[in-house]
């Protein structure tokens, strides 16, 4: 067992460094990609295609965004359940912000509003030290809550402003749709954030052993509690993103966004025990999410199989690269 | 006297749970019109025992330091299944019954061994498998329907002697049949050990993938209990997403409140089973004091806020600030 | 149930030829052993000689890739320690094996509890566990209280008497007493004698060279995986001992203190520090250029006093000042901060002082990311300078700056704990018990750089579980009982005679104080 970890550890050692760094989850989960869509051209030539394929990432967008926020926080070792209403809530605080009149302050008023429920799930954490689960299972209820009583509980009626469409659907770079730029940067500020400051540092750091990393002077509690915050914004900005696209907001938009997003970051290498991952890894994993609930709905399974497909694809790939090394 | 001390201490998070759901429990019949009627106990143990099941099986996977997030799923899938097989002559009805208690044991052996022989963490695990056993109830029950033995359904969800509820009773037979000796033999307490210290349970040679196993396989048993009850109070089955993982959102919620720590070792199941009462007490609170149905999840949304943060104030009392990260 | 075979001669366990390797690392080669009924047997030697593998084959812990293992003549070999402890061999490990959230009764008996109708049976659980705590001298410890609400010296004495609830002939003892309080080490060694007298054979591990001298009948030495030498206990001197140990002279272990005591004004001071009743008034000063010791039996609040002045514990009563100013530290990142310049060395590696899976580089500028950056962004370029010059001023070995941590070796990992903290370049250094665990080579190393480190200005106050240490490194100790300080030692003042009668805080007259 040591052995084998120890010649693997000297064989990486003399592999050329980038391909040395490389995670290997990560390049199984493009591999995956790539055999998926090899399995999606057999079935119809049109998988292969550049629309196609620019319509699956514009898709997957809006997952990614989301993923970029459950990612951050999973990396510190927590998870964060409160994405599906704290998402609704983003998008129906947008088109209702809109609705009063002031489209300017739509989009950045939806995300403050998922901003300030990251910053209560990070303060439960950081400084009541309740467990993550709990605290933004409690804080999904209360945005769920709000949102009942906010709508009636039927659908709102503002539908999102242009500015909101545009953002999600129209082009900048012709071809190119917008959400794709938008996860993009998102992607880049991700990567720098993460590779290059002394936040991704400590939020690594914090995700190994959040007792040693106190104990180096670092403010743990910050830390926790503005990635939190950081990743309610992204899930609002994502609902924002989600609500230009279907130009409105719905009751329950999010039901459907939490485990694919904690799936694309688990599949993508990162470790749900926190400290280990790489975000090129959380691309990769929406990537494949979002081509296999394609691939599924193109074939026109039923929304049964379509569940038994996914679950059992998702153990597949756990299976092969996301397990736990062999205790003893 | 001092036996005493250690008895409490022990029971410590279980007596906490009692503690909530009684006061809870006390103001709801304060201020119910009708106050403590056998109706209103029969009501309200049928509501909270179906959340009990639930609660009791995440509570088994959650003393293991572990999660079962398709506790729900599994209520689900054995509801619909339930609504297919527990119907007929008393003979075709009791395999009925065995077959969903098989079947929820089977889901549970599942996530056990995905969890333990193919080494994946159980959130991610039981996530997964949570969609493949709601796809299969969806293939059971596309559209709700079926029916149940509705002579066996009135007779576990009414009353015994006029006022002792009967879902009640069988809540505690299950408690005894299958709580008890888990708790009271080595592979109960090997599943402690496995929550409280991984390794210091390996070094003393303690059975702790057995008992992982074991704890797993007993969540998807009970889980298929509540499946069976849920049949049991609406005569039919129904495929709802949401209704599944909301019985998995508040089974967790449940078990913290009955006292039982997240991460691992110490509670029990039967505080998983206060804290799922105290956690239905709280829905039914905002009807006694006459709510617009419309305030219902804000409201109950806060109180869960407000009972997880009560934990918090030990905090104040933490003066070594090392001991906030364990 | 001790079967004293006294008609055989043969010895109880004879270990002949035994090799064991982890990959390339050979950590056993033809390693013999002869354990003998109704003795203590030492066994001494630097961190990696083998004698961790050595008892681990002989727990069934791990397996022998050559050799044999003779129990009464009879070739044996354990698959599992439960095999093992079945055979008569039972271990004491130096890690903790006990169950926090279990009771003393329910970890006695964890792995073979007494059963009824295929259940636990309390009763008899209950009576065997208050039977084993009585041999282990714990009496007093009550089977039902939880293990975690017990201190780590009592935890200690719990996991003795979970070794003998397996009637055991042979009991291995690894670094067994490394957690306990003076008083609960006398009473073990009561109850290792009293085994003894019973027949039982005891293997014992430790670095306390007086421990041993105490208490063994019998030595060996280990070395690079071989025994290197066996003698009767008390026939060789420490300096010969610590020779055989490290395989050359040690000319200087310690580096020599500067003759002329420093009178620049203090930079760390506190006056009446308290906290809950664990620090009583507590009240010293640290001068630039000095090396302060804590002394004292363990547990007398020195960890909690570097704690304290390092900003993690609350409700600190008193007045810490730095460079004569009072000032208010609430946190390590206050600590750490540039006007203060405290470093804080802490107990356990591991958990409070390496992100294990991280690398060498990310661990060693973890502590001063301020520093190397610049509006949050870290600037490579002064990361790497500062990564190699901490890397060549410690010697520290690593295959290079992309190593995760958790794949050096001990000693280099405290190296690199160190070395995370001297990035800032600190003014004040604590230190909590830094060369626990390490071995001979590095422990030098260590003592060496903190004298360079006084030498060009920095105030270290430092505290070990080693006399010779203290003795060795410190310009004057400072030796704590229950909370409070009840000695101060100055330079020909720290003798060991002196740090043991004040660590008992009993008044005996010192023969070279004026």
């Amino acid at each position: 067992m040591t052995e084998a970890t120890e010649n693997r550890l000297s064989l990486r050692a003399r592999l050329p460094g980038p391909i040395r760094r490389a995670d290997p989850a990560v390049l199984t989960s493009f591999g995956c990609i790539l055999l998926l869509l090899f399995l999606g051209s057999l079935y119809s030539s049109n998988f292969l295609s550049p629309e196609y394929l620019l319509q699956q990432l514009k898709v997957a967008s809006f997952l990614g965004v989301i993923a970029a926020g459950m990612m951050l926080v999973i990396l510190l070792g927590h998870i964060d359940l409160s994405v599906p209403w704290v998402m609704t809530m983003g998008a129906m605080m947008a088109c209702a912000a809109a609705g009063f009149g002031s489209t300017v302050i739509a989009i950045p008023f939806g995300i403050l509003c998922g901003m300030l429920f990251g910053l209560l799930n990070g303060f439960g954490v950081a400084y009541l030290r309740i467990p993550s689960m709990i605290v933004t299972l409690a804080t999904n209820v209360v945005a769920q809550g709000l949102m009942v009583l906010y709508t009636g509980g039927f659908s709102p009626q503002d539908s999102a402003p242009q500015a909101m469409r545009w953002l999600a659907t129209g082009y900048i770079i012709p071809g190119v749709p917008n959400a794709i730029l938008v996860w993009a940067s998102v992607s880049v500020a991700m990567v720098f954030l993460l590779t290059r400051t002394t936040f991704g540092r400590s939020v690594y750091g914090i995700g190994n052993s959040e007792r040693a990393a106190y104990l180096s002077g670092i403010n743990t509690r910050r830390i926790v509690m503005v990635a939190f915050a950081v990743s309610g914004a992204l899930s609002a900005f994502g609902g924002v993103l989600l609500a230009g696209y279907a130009s409105k907001a719905a009751q329950a938009m999010g039901d459907a966004y939490l485990l694919p997003s904690i799936a694309a970051v688990v599949l993508g290498g990162t470790s749900i025990l926190g400290g280990r991952g790489s975000y090129l890894g959380t691309v990769a994993g929406v990537i494949l999410i979002t081509l296999l609930q394609s691939i599924l709905s193109v074939m026109q399974m039923p929304e049964a199989g379509r569940q038994i497909v996914y679950g059992i694809v998702i153990i597949a790939m756990l299976l092969l690269y996301g397990r736990n090394p062999a205790s003893r | 006297m001092s036996e005493w001390r250690y008895w409490l201490n022990e029971q410590r998070g279980t007596l906490i749970g009692l503690a909530i759901f009684v006061l809870m429990f006390a103001v709801y019949i304060a201020n119910h019109p009708a106050g403590l009627t056998a109706n209103v106990a029969q009501t309200a143990a049928n509501k909270g025992v179906l959340l009990a099941f639930v609660a009791m099986a995440q509570a088994m996977v959650v003393i293991t330091a572990g999660i079962d997030l398709s506790v729900g799923m599994i209520l689900v899938l054995t509801n619909c299944l339930a609504s297919w097989i527990v119907v007929g002559t008393p003979m075709q009805t009791t395999a009925g019954v065995l077959g969903v208690l098989l079947a929820g044991t089977i889901c549970g052996a599942i996530n056990g061994l995905l969890v333990i022989k193919g080494r994946l963490q159980p959130i991610v695990a039981t996530i997964a498998t949570g969609a493949v056993y709601f796809g299969l109830a969806l293939l059971l029950r596309p559209f709700p329907g079926g029916a149940v033995n509705e002579d066996l359904a009135d007779a576990v969800t009414g009353r015994i002697f006029g006022i002792i509820p009967s879902s009640l009773v069988v809540m505690l037979v299950v408690v005894l049949l299958v709580w008890l000796p888990f708790r009271r033999s080595e592979i109960g307490r090997a599943a402690y050990a496995a929550g409280s210290a991984e390794a210091a349970a390996f070094m003393s040679g303690v059975p702790i993938r057995r008992a992982k196993l074991v704890a797993y396989t007993l969540a998807g048993l009970l889980a298929g209990v509540g499946g069976l009850f849920l049949t049991f109070f609406t005569y039919t089955g129904e495929a709802a997403y949401a209704s599944g993982s909301g019985y998995t959102l508040w089974s967790i919620a449940a078990v913290v409140l009955g006292g039982v720590s997240l991460y691992g070792g110490r509670g029990s199941a039967v505080g998983a089973i206060f804290g799922a009462f105290a956690a239905r007490t709280t829905g039914d609170m905002l009807f006694v004091f006459d709510v617009d149905p419309l305030w219902q999840p804000l409201l109950q949304g806060i109180v869960l806020l407000i009972a997880i943060s009560i934990g918090a104030i030990g905090l104040l009392r933490v003066r070594n600030r090392l001991e906030w990260f364990r | 149930m001790t079967s004293t075979q006294s008609q055989s001669n043969a010895p109880l366990l004879r270990m002949e030829g035994i090799g064991k390797r982890y990959g390339g690392v050979r950590a056993l080669d033809s390693a013999s052993l002869v354990v003998e009924s109704g003795r203590i047997h030492a066994i001494l030697g630097e961190n990696g000689a083998g004698k961790s593998t050595l008892i681990k084959i002989m727990a069934g812990v791990v397996a022998p890739d050559e050799g044999q293992m003779l129990l009464k003549d009879q070739a044996v070999s354990f698959r599992s320690p439960a095999e093992a402890a079945a055979a008569g061999i039972a271990c004491v490990f130096q890690e903790l094996s006990l169950i926090p959230d279990l009771s003393v009764a329910d970890n006695i008996s964890i792995s073979n509890p007494p059963r009824r109708l295929g259940l636990i049976d309390r009763k008899a659980q209950r009576r065997l566990s208050e039977e084993a705590l009585a041999r282990a001298g714990a009496g007093d410890i009550h089977p039902r209280a939880l293990v975690r609400d017990l201190p780590l010296s009592r935890r200690q004495l719990v996991e003795i008497a979970k070794a003998l609830a397996w009637m055991p002939r042979i009991l291995i003892l690894d670094e067994a007493t490394s957690a306990l309080t003076a008083s609960d080490v006398t009473k073990v060694f009561a109850v290792l004698k009293r085994l003894r007298a019973e027949g039982l054979a005891i293997l014992y591990i430790s670095h306390r060279m007086h421990e041993i001298a105490e208490l063994a009948d019998e030595c060996t030495v280990f070395r690079n995986g071989r025994n290197v030498a066996s003698y009767a206990a008390g026939t060789r001197s420490n300096s010969e001992v610590v020779e055989m140990m490290i395989g050359r002279e040690v000319s200087s272990a310690f580096p020599p203190k500067p003759a002329a005591r420093i009178h620049a004004a203090p930079v760390l001071s506190c006056k009446n520090l308290g906290w809950s009743d664990r620090l009583r008034d507590i009240s010293l000063e640290v001068r630039p250029g000095e090396v302060v010791g804590l002394g004292g039996l363990d547990g007398q609040g020195q960890r909690e006093l570097l704690l304290g002045l390092f900003g993690v514990l609350r409700g600190t009563s008193g007045t810490i000042s730095i460079d004569g100013a009072a000032r208010s530290i609430t946190s390590p990142g206050a600590a750490r901060a540039g006007t203060i310049g405290m470093a804080l060395i802490p107990e356990d590696r591991k958990t409070e002082g390496l992100l294990l899976p991280m690398t060498v580089r990310e661990n060693l500028s973890f502590a001063a990311l301020d520093r190397l950056s610049r509006h949050g962004v870290i600037d490579r370029d002064r990361e790497n300078a500062s990564i190699e010059e901490m890397v060549r001023l410690l010697a520290i070995k690593t295959a290079g700056a992309d190593t995760p941590v958790g794949a050096l070796s001990g000693g280099n990992q405290q190296k690199v704990v160190i070395a995370k903290w001297l990035t800032r370049r600190p003014r004040i250094l604590l230190l909590n018990d830094p060369t626990r665990g390490i071995d001979v080579g590095t422990k030098q190393e260590i003592y060496q750089l903190l004298r360079r480190l006084a030498e060009e200005g920095s105030a270290i106050l430092f505290y070990s579980t080693d006399y010779d240490e203290l003795i060795g490194c410190c310009d004057r100790v400072l030796v704590l009982y229950d909370g409070k300080i009840v000695k101060e030692l100055a330079g020909g003042e720290i003798t060991e005679r002196a740090l043991i009668s004040s660590a008992l805080n009993v008044q005996t007259e010192p023969e070279a104080a004026a």
